[in-house]
């Protein structure tokens, strides 16, 4: 069945405070040289039959209204296998 | 009037909700989630809590439940809406308010008595209080902090739709001190704090909180 991939992230002037507390984790850990951080999801969609231009417009309303809040995160949806 | 207050998965606050509600003098109706009925109510309460278990986003899941239909309908056409805390991330999700809230900058919890200065009195749920009053209404939240883009801050604060602003400290990091925000025409409201923990001396901080239901009296003879 194919894949359909939605990954959700913060919009870049919105603070990421789980993305903050991963990066003040780092050096505790030993590892350096990480600069920021950014926590995002990744929704995997398994579709039943194939990925119509009509399918990937729905997922494309799916990930606008319910996956992602425009208002605080972006989104962008590639079918695995696919270039993203 | 009569005064719905939802019910979701994992709400907390319904029925303190639906007591301060009779507190204020007013009918308190239980609305199911799974009900696109109204029952008739004057006016919806979507109470706090944690809908959903937070799931996805908080109150993100909650915006789709069948009633919501029903309570954006009546708010486009100007019934009094109130969310507290997780019913503010609800209309927040649903874009009747502007903005979103996100996790508390400094990553705890926050459970305390918060001083607030009102600012928006001039809708249905905020009438009681005086304009720059200053009360003290119990907060508790882990995704509190209220965030929009530097356009619509400036928006809603030209437009007079900041209902209330922390006093004294910032408990999760909402831009502007944003505590509660209005619509345009202030019918929905929404806020983090908690009025209808702050009902009754016996168990509260005191009864700051009251003034949001006993408000609606005032809309409904206005």
């Amino acid at each position: 069945m194919p894949k359909v991939v939605v990954d959700v992230m913060p919009k870049p002037e919105i603070l990421d405070p789980q993305g903050k507390a991963v990066l003040g984790a780092l050096p505790r850990l030993g590892f350096t040289g990480v600069s920021e951080v950014r926590q995002g999801k990744r929704f995997e969609l398994e579709v039943e039959g194939e990925v119509t231009e009509e399918v990937r417009a729905r997922i494309e309303h799916l990930a606008a209204t319910l996956l992602s809040n425009p208002v605080i995160e972006s989104y962008a949806v590639h079918v695995e296998g696919e270039p993203a | 009037m009569r005064v719905g207050v939802v019910t979701f998965p994992g709400s907390l606050d319904d029925v303190d909700a639906r007591r301060a509600v009779g507190l204020g003098g007013h009918e308190a109706v239980a609305l199911w989630h799974g009900d696109a009925d109204l029952r008739g109510v004057d006016a919806v309460v979507l109470p706090g809590g944690f809908s959903y278990g937070d799931y996805l986003r908080c109150g993100a899941i909650s915006r789709f439940a069948p009633v919501m239909g029903e309570v954006l309908t009546a708010a486009e056409k100007g019934m009094p809406v109130l969310g507290i805390c997780n019913g503010f991330q609800v209309l927040c999700e649903s874009h009747l308010l502007p903005g979103a809230l996100i996790r508390n900058d400094h990553q705890r919890f926050v459970c305390r008595d918060q001083r607030l200065r009102m600012e928006r009195v001039d809708t249905p749920w905020t009438s009681a209080y005086d304009a720059g009053q200053e009360v003290t209404i119990v907060l508790k939240n882990g995704e509190g902090g209220y965030v929009a883009d530097d356009a619509t801050l400036d928006r809603i604060e030209g437009e007079g739709q900041v209902v209330a602003r922390y006093l004294d400290l910032n408990p999760n990091g909402s831009l502007r001190d944003i505590a509660g925000v209005s619509n345009a025409r202030g019918n929905v409201v929404g806020l983090m704090p908690h009025p209808e923990h702050a009902v009754e001396a016996l168990t509260g901080s005191g009864t700051d909180g009251l003034g949001f239901f006993t408000s609606l009296a005032a809309a409904a003879f206005a």
